[in-house]
């Protein structure tokens, strides 16, 4: 065992301990174990709400497209700017209205505005689908900080393996209180890692961040803009807005806003979290200076690209301490993640077809849930070949379609039905999930449409769909029951 | 809807915009290329945007510890 594992593994052993720490002197019912106890205060939510949006994507996801997409990575800037812009009003609505309702999940968020219980379930399903690629994506990243800094010790697949065993003991032990203080851990170390890194690396390797764009242009001529046709200007704005619709829709989200202690607190967020975003260009540099030291990542090993990078500069402790970061910034989101499915398959989907079940069987079951997610994650992230930022494009495609029935439900006019909502959530994920498969993009589906449409992200497609069925269907549910209430009673 | 937030609309148009009219590599700025310095300063930007609704929305001022 190498020094950079026995720092990495030593920040783990910690972690782990900091869990047991937070449980202890706590009864974890159900609003515990989810929602804090609804008691978090602007700094604890901002780290909340931080540690789930700054993840291995950020760190290793980011670096990678950095250095084997160029521009097109920038969206990246782009969205975190609107998610945060209208987060002002999205998510003191999520919290007022579940606040008053004592909502815990996402899902209860709709089966109340919508007054359907099953939209509840479909709701999860759809929240729990789009959360397993983000999961892959956190056990890729455990995996991959695993094993290149064993210098090849630790295959892969054995660290993948360490990676979901460790997320599903952190999360069966201690909820999301021990994800607060881990994450109070991470956001400190990843963002003085992104800073340091940002500013050591362009100096120490071109003498400044001009010298080393020039260089990274030298070699491949205006990369870090956006081309003229694949990843162009309509899939850059096609993307944005499609990641910040889908922002506020992960369903640890909502648990996280139901946390706040006010609404102040969460709109006070909207303009502290983008400056701390900010600081996520500095991974960036790193994929940029990448392009230049370390050529040759190819496909999915461009998500190496910041650990090469690192391990060919740094003595091998300071790798540790990196890849430390990077165990964190995996491993809080993705307990958050693991704990938010758990929660509601148990809640919102096993308790809908049993409804005897106690609060204190939920956690159970909720419990049980954790590792069979785990492992569900576990065979995904060693079969699939997908790089990170592709496989959170993919979760982003599934849960946007959450999207047009929520801002619906915001509206003062509820001019969607329930029967409005689910059809529409049905079309558009059965677009993704069929392009997801096929593979298909508007390009392939329709050859002879202009370049400018061929391009779109395929997901946002799936949401106008989505938004056309869900109003059609509304359109009639509503006048079939001005007809007659029974037909609605019937269905 | 108050007149103070239709500021949001600024970022939206800046940053949708952006690959039409900053999708370059040059003039550098702060030496970054222009369409990174764009993107980035845009996030910047944007944070003071909402810093300003924040700070002239009555609301931050009517409510207490309640909400």
């Amino acid at each position: 065992m190498n020094i950079t594992l026995v720092i990495i593994f030593g920040f783990l052993a910690f972690v782990l301990f900091l869990g047991i720490l937070a449980r202890r002197g706590k009864d974890m019912d159900l609003e515990q174990w989810t929602v804090g106890g609804r008691g978090f205060g602007s700094i604890l939510v901002m780290i909340l709400l931080a540690g789930e949006i700054y993840s291995t994507s950020t760190f290793l996801g980011n670096s990678g497209w950095a250095y084997g997409i160029g521009g097109p990575a920038l969206y990246g800037l782009a969205f975190a700017a609107l998610g945060y812009l209208f987060s002002y009003w999205v998510y003191p609505a999520v919290w007022r209205y579940g606040t008053k309702h004592r909502l815990v999940s996402q899902a209860d968020f709709y089966v109340k505005k919508y007054n359907s219980p099953i939209l509840g379930v479909i709701v999860s399903i759809v929240g729990v689908l789009a959360l397993i690629p983000f999961l892959v994506l956190q056990l890729k990243g455990l995996g991959i900080i695993v094993s290149t800094t064993s210098y090849g010790a630790i295959s892969p697949t054995i660290a993948v393996w360490i990676g979901a065993i460790a997320v599903t003991v952190y999360v069966m032990i201690s909820g999301i209180h021990g994800s607060v203080w881990t994450a109070v851990l991470k956001d400190i170390m990843i963002a003085g890692v992104a800073l340091f890194l940002g500013i050591y690396i362009p100096i120490h390797y071109f003498g400044g961040l001009q010298p080393m764009f020039e260089a990274v242009d030298a070699v491949k001529p205006n990369f870090l803009t956006l081309p003229s046709q694949g990843m162009g200007a309509s899939w850059f704005i096609s993307t944005v807005i499609l990641t910040t619709l889908g922002f506020y829709m992960w369903p640890q989200t909502f648990g996280s806003a139901y946390a706040a202690k006010n609404a102040k607190t969460l709109r006070k967020n909207a303009f502290i979290l983008p400056l701390y975003g900010a600081l996520s260009i500095g991974v960036l540099f790193v994929g940029y200076t990448a392009i230049v030291q370390v050529p040759g990542l190819q496909g999915p090993e461009m998500d190496l690209a910041l650990l090469k990078l690192s391990m060919k500069t740094f003595d091998p402790w300071f790798v540790g301490v990196i890849g430390a970061a990077g165990l964190l910034t995996a491993l809080v989101p993705g307990s958050m993640i693991l704990m938010s499915s758990a929660t509601l398959l148990a809640k919102n989907v096993y308790k809908h077809f049993v409804p005897s079940t106690t609060d204190q069987q939920i956690i159970s079951i909720a419990k049980i849930l954790v590792p069979v997610l785990a492992l569900i994650a576990v065979y995904f992230t060693l079969t699939g070949g997908n790089t990170i930022v592709a496989l959170l494009l993919m979760g982003y495609s599934m849960v946007t379609q959450l999207a047009p029935s929520f801002f619906a439900s915001l509206m003062k006019n509820k001019f969607v039905t329930k029967q409005g909502a689910i059809a529409g959530i049905i079309a558009g994920l059965a677009i993704v999930g069929y392009t997801t498969l096929t593979k298909a993009t508007i390009g392939t589906l329709f050859p002879a449409f202009p370049q400018v449409i061929k391009d779109l992200n395929v997901g946002l497609i799936a949401v106008l769909i989505n938004i056309i069925v869900m109003i059609g269907v509304s359109l009639v549910t509503k006048a079939a029951s001005a007809h007659g209430e029974e037909e609605i009673e019937a269905a | 809807m108050k007149p103070i937030y239709f500021l949001a609309l600024i970022p939206v148009i800046a940053l949708l915009g952006g690959p039409f009219w900053a999708n370059s590599m040059t003039p550098y700025i702060l030496g970054m290329p222009l369409f990174f310095f764009w993107n980035f300063s845009w996030l910047i930007l944007t944070s003071l945007v909402v810093f300003l609704i924040y700070k002239l929305d009555p609301i931050n001022k009517e409510e207490g510890s309640e909400e």
